[in-house]
Formats: C-alpha cells, sequence, structure tokens
C-alpha cells in the first residue's frame, strides 16, 4: 500500500517548510498574458476591475483585444457570447460573486443554454477579500456554475494551477467557469505536476482516509495530512481542480480503497464542491463522508487568515473532520 | 437576391399564415408580438441582409438576433419561406422532439444565432458580434429585434450604453414597438416614452417607420446603414396581432394560440385581406 508525498506530481520540495506565496489571481493574468501571445482569437473582457482581476496586464499589452463594459456585468456576460460567435474566445473577468451572482441569468439562457464557447473568470472567491465583508465574499460559485448544463468548473489549487487551468479552458470547446481568489496563497505545484482537464490528482497516498480538496483548500488538506500522520492516521489527499464534470473513477476508487471521505472548500458546502463528491459517494459507493467548508451563513469583515479559523476552515479541521469519518468507519 | 416590396408583402401574408396554423396546431405559443413583428423579419432576411439559405454556416452573413425569443413563431416561418427548412416542419413548433422549441434553441435549429427567450439579453450578444466584426474589420453587419416591453430590461439599456460607446455603426437595434405587453399597454404597465428621446440621449441614431410598411423599413434599414460613428434603432411602430381582426391591439393575444375555429376564421380574414 502506497503511503505519503506522491513523487510523481513533482510538488515543491520544501512543501511543508516556507513556501513562496502568490495570488491566484495571477495566475488568471499571467495565464491570459500567454494566451494572448499564442492564441490571437483571445479577448478578455472586464468590468471595471481590471487590476483586482490580473486583466490590465493583457490589457496593457493587447489593448486591441481588451474590452472594458464599465459597471456592467449582465452585459458583459452576452457581449462575451457575441465575440464567440464570431469566433473569438472571449474571457470574462469580474468577481465570483458578480458572475455567477449578478450575471446568473445571462450565464444560464445566453452562455450555457445557447453552448457558446465563452470562459468565465471568477475572482475573490471565498472569503479571501476578507475585509469587504460579505457582500464580496464569493461563497456560492460553485454551486451555481456545476449546476448549469454545458458548464465546466475549475477551482485550481494555486498560482501555478490557476495559470495552467486559464491557459487549458481556450483549448475546451464550450463555457468553462474558473474560480481564484485574491489572496496569496500557497504554491504547491511545479511547472512539472500534471494539469489534466477532468483528471483528478493524488497528491499524498494514503490508506485510512481520503481528502478530496479544491482551490487553495489543497494545501490545507496537506498540512492536515500531516498533522494526522503525526497522530498514526494515514491519509490521502487528492485535488480535484476539475469539479465538473468530476472524476467519477478517482472518487470511486478513493472511497473503496479508504473507506471515509472527507471534503474540503472555501465555499458554502451545500451545492458546492462537497455536495458534488458527496453525490457520486452515495449513488456509487457509500462511505461516511463529511464536508468542511462554510456552513450555511455569510462572510463577514476580517484579515482572511482569521476568518478562515474562525469558518473552520483550517486544516486543523480538516484533521478533525478526518478523525470523524475514520471512527464512524470503524462502526 | 433582393425582393421586390410587392413580393414581400405576399410573402408577410403566408408567414402570418403559418403562425396561425403553427400556434393553432401547437396549442400554445406567442400569435401576437409574433404578428406584429412579421414585416420587420420579412424585410431583413429577403432583401436586407447578406445571408445565404444554401450555407446557414457562411462566415460572410449578417446576424440576426432575436431577442424577444417568444416571437420565434414569426422567425421560424420566414426562415422556412426564405428556403432555410421546409415550411412542412413549421407544423411540429413546441413539440416533443420538434427543432422548433417554444423558445429559440441555436443548438437544435442551426439557422438561429442564439438561443433567446430570457428577455433583455440579446442587444449585448449583438453588440458581442458587432465589437467582433470591428477588431477584425469585417464590414458585416449586426442586427438586433427587441420589443417595446423588454426595453423595460435594464440590461438593454447596459448594452445601449456599451454599443455608444464603442461607435458601433454595423449594429443595428429594431423595437417592434406594438404598444403592448403582457399585462396591458406598456404605457400603463411601466411607461417608456419618450421612446426616441431615450435612444437619443443613449448616443443612438433614431428612425422612426411604421413597421408594417415594407417601403418604409427598407428606406430604415438603408439610412442605417449610412450612418456613421454610432448604431442606429428604427423604432417600428406596429399593431399586435396585425392583420387578425380580433387579435389586433389585445393583450390576451400576447402568449395564447387560437383555437382550431379562431385559426380557420383567421386564415380566411389574412386569405381575403388586401
Amino acid at each position: 500500500m502506497k503511503s505519503g508525498i506522491n513523487p510523481g506530481m513533482h510538488l515543491v520540495e520544501n512543501l511543508y517548510g516556507k513556501v513562496d506565496k502568490i495570488p491566484t489571481r495571477d495566475g488568471y493574468g499571467k495565464g491570459l498574458l500567454e494566451l494572448g501571445e499564442k492564441n490571437k482569437d483571445v479577448v478578455v473582457l472586464c468590468a471595471d476591475l481590471s487590476e483586482s482581476t490580473r486583466t490590465h496586464w493583457f490589457a496593457e499589452k493587447y489593448p486591441e483585444r481588451f474590452v472594458e463594459v464599465g459597471i456592467s456585468e449582465q452585459d458583459m456576460m452576452g457581449i462575451a457570447a457575441g465575440l464567440a460567435a464570431v469566433g473569438k474566445i472571449p474571457y470574462v473577468s469580474t468577481y465570483g460573486v458578480f458572475c455567477t451572482g449578478r450575471a446568473w441569468d445571462q450565464m444560464r439562457t445566453t452562455v450555457a443554454y445557447g453552448n457558446f464557447n465563452v470562459k468565465i473568470g471568477g475572482a475573490h472567491g471565498g472569503v479571501s477579500v476578507g475585509p469587504d465583508g460579505a457582500t464580496h465574499q464569493s461563497l456560492e460559485e460553485i454551486a451555481l456554475s456545476r449546476v448549469l448544463p454545458n458548464m465546466k468548473v475549475i477551482v485550481p489549487a494555486d498560482y501555478l494551477e490557476t495559470k495552467k487551468a486559464t491557459i487549458e479552458a481556450s483549448k475546451i470547446s464550450g463555457p468553462v467557469f474558473i474560480r481564484f481568489g485574491r489572496e496569496k496563497v500557497p504554491v504547491i505545484t511545479t511547472e512539472e505536476t500534471p494539469f489534466r482537464f477532468g483528471k483528478a490528482e493524488i497528491y499524498r497516498f494514503g490508506n485510512d482516509v481520503s481528502i478530496f480538496a479544491c482551490g487553495p483548500m489543497v494545501y490545507e488538506a496537506l498540512l492536515a495530512a500531516k498533522q494526522l500522520e503525526e497522530r498514526g492516521i494515514d491519509a490521502m489527499v487528492v485535488n480535484i481542480h476539475t469539479v465538473k464534470p468530476i472524476d467519477i473513477d478517482m472518487i470511486i476508487k478513493a472511497a473503496k480503497e479508504t473507506g471515509g471521505i472527507v471534503t474540503a472548500e472555501e465555499h458554502q458546502v451545500a451545492g458546492g464542491f462537497g455536495s458534488a463528491v458527496a453525490e457520486v459517494v452515495v449513488e456509487n459507493y457509500p462511505v461516511p463522508v463529511q464536508r468542511v467548508g462554510v456552513l450555511d451563513r455569510f462572510g463577514e469583515s476580517g484579515p482572511p487568515e482569521e476568518l478562515m479559523k474562525k469558518f473552520d476552515l483550517e486544516s486543523t479541521s480538516i484533521a478533525r473532520a478526518a478523525e470523524s469519518v475514520i471512527k464512524r468507519k470503524k462502526k | 437576391m433582393k425582393y421586390g416590396i410587392e413580393e414581400m408583402k405576399k410573402i408577410a401574408k403566408e408567414v402570418r399564415k403559418d403562425i396561425i396554423r403553427m400556434t393553432a396546431e401547437a396549442g400554445s405559443g406567442h400569435p401576437g408580438g409574433s404578428l406584429s413583428s412579421v414585416e420587420i423579419m420579412v424585410s431583413l432576411y429577403f432583401h436586407v441582409m447578406e445571408h445565404n439559405p444554401e450555407n446557414h454556416k457562411w462566415e460572410g452573413r449578417d446576424r440576426f438576433i432575436l431577442s424577444k425569443g417568444h416571437v420565434c413563431p414569426a422567425l421560424y416561418a420566414t426562415l422556412a419561406r426564405r428556403g432555410y427548412f421546409d415550411p412542412e416542419e413549421l407544423l411540429t413548433l413546441r413539440k416533443l422532439g420538434s427543432r422548433l422549441q417554444g423558445h429559440p434553441d441555436r443548438n437544435k435549429l442551426p439557422y438561429l444565432e442564439i438561443s433567446s427567450g430570457s428577455l433583455g439579453q440579446g442587444l449585448s450578444v449583438a453588440v458581442g458580434m458587432a465589437i467582433g466584426f470591428k477588431m477584425d474589420n469585417r464590414n458585416q453587419r449586426v442586427y438586433c429585434l427587441m420589443g417595446d416591453g423588454e426595453l423595460q430590461e435594464g440590461q438593454i439599456w447596459e448594452a445601449a450604453m456599451t454599443g455608444a460607446h464603442y461607435k458601433l455603426d454595423n449594429l443595428c437595434g429594431i423595437v417592434d414597438v406594438n404598444g403592448l405587453q403582457i399585462d396591458g399597454w406598456t404605457k400603463d404597465v411601466m411607461n417608456l416614452e419618450p421612446l426616441a428621446n431615450k435612444w437619443k440621449a443613449f448616443g443612438w441614431h433614431v428612425i422612426e417607420v411604421d413597421g408594417h410598411d415594407i417601403g418604409e423599413l427598407l428606406k430604415a434599414f438603408e439610412e442605417a446603414k449610412n450612418v456613421g460613428g454610432k448604431p442606429t434603432v428604427i423604432l417600428a411602430r406596429t399593431v399586435k396581432g396585425k392583420g387578425i381582426s380580433f387579435m389586433e391591439n389585445r393583450a390576451e393575444w400576447h402568449g395564447k394560440a387560437p383555437t382550431r375555429e379562431e385559426a380557420e376564421i383567421a386564415l380566411k380574414e389574412l386569405e381575403e385581406m388586401e
């Protein structure tokens, strides 16, 4: 039985030491910059948030392919569909709350039902926007986007994976939602770490419990696995960056091998990532599941790291959930 | 091929008959606004727009966006009469397995540019297409048909701002101003006037026409082509339910199909119409 960090994933060497921290939104911005060079059909749309979404880098270099629409997210979503209809690959860029919330009907009827080749970058996902408070802390985008037919959903773990996902999205036909955040978070992957759309990756082998995570919670999950290791518990950690279509085979395999599952997301557990995993588990191979995430409440102002603690989104919460799942498993 | 006005009048009559037959057969649908928009769609597809029924994917085509998706019976009939598909298929409207959905689905019927039905979204798509054409220095034009009630949606005015901001003179909006919406007269439900001044204030070139006069419509579309630096909107004053005595100017015919008996009377009226 394999155990420990998966060397095939080429994660950073000092994973449990002092790791570099870069915001995932920078990955979106750098990904767009690279795409601008590689693919002349790529256009970027922004609703008065070019610096926040890091689209200003693209705008400076490719102003003729940057469309500023002002504060009108619904209009932006429709414009993107129109651009896609005439052969462009538009990247709609704004805060997650605004693209999946404010413009949800446009995302549903015009983009998803029409199945247009529109990419949607949702910034400031989770509580990471901190002091701005509940209105700007996006905790619902995974639920709101994954419920739509034709829509694909990616929640990258770190800066590099966000960059890879942004570039990969241009090669996927149809609408794609990419979620990323504002705050600096640990860069745990390297250029060599595989990123395959729709394929979950095992970052740590383990046999006692599976921890599925998305976004920066993958790092928290790895920290939790280390804490568990010290208590003699061997946890598998899987990065499920593609929330839709979710890697069903990986979830079933892990459920069979470990017999218990913890999910971790910086998002409402209702309808979110944990729900997506649970849906697969209950229909295919029921084992105990515990979801770590935001529990049916809005966010609030505060420093991001303190909010993570207050909302029980830290590694210690994941480790606690793992222990509880193992207890249920043994019943 | 460009059709003449007299020919188009005859085609408009056939399209009206199609709308009655289709909605009667379906037992549901939106005849009122379909009937008010007939001359607008016939003018576009039989004279104004560059397109090719033999090759609907032709990249060089002008684009028509139906923002008020519920009047798709008029669009389906116009497309069928223009040669995109067999008019026989029109009678499958709203039936299980039909390409002719109750509201337009571009993935089922490939001659449609967008799927629509939730009001207020089409003009933004048209703006996006017009921006895309400008980026590539393509000289195609984009047409977008809206309803007057639909203009109560805020997104229309976001798109109106964007269209003027980007000086989209390759974009032409048409408003089917039939004055009625589900709950009654627009002036009573939520007043839109002064409509021309609203569009002017948003930076658009405004043309007002009788939306049932094909000659006036053609002139307006021609004028729009020659406007530089700003988009044009044609306010087409129309009659909801146009052509059928018992449907004209009656809000109840917004979303109600005629019975078989009513359809027969309607078809007879159209037949006897000049």
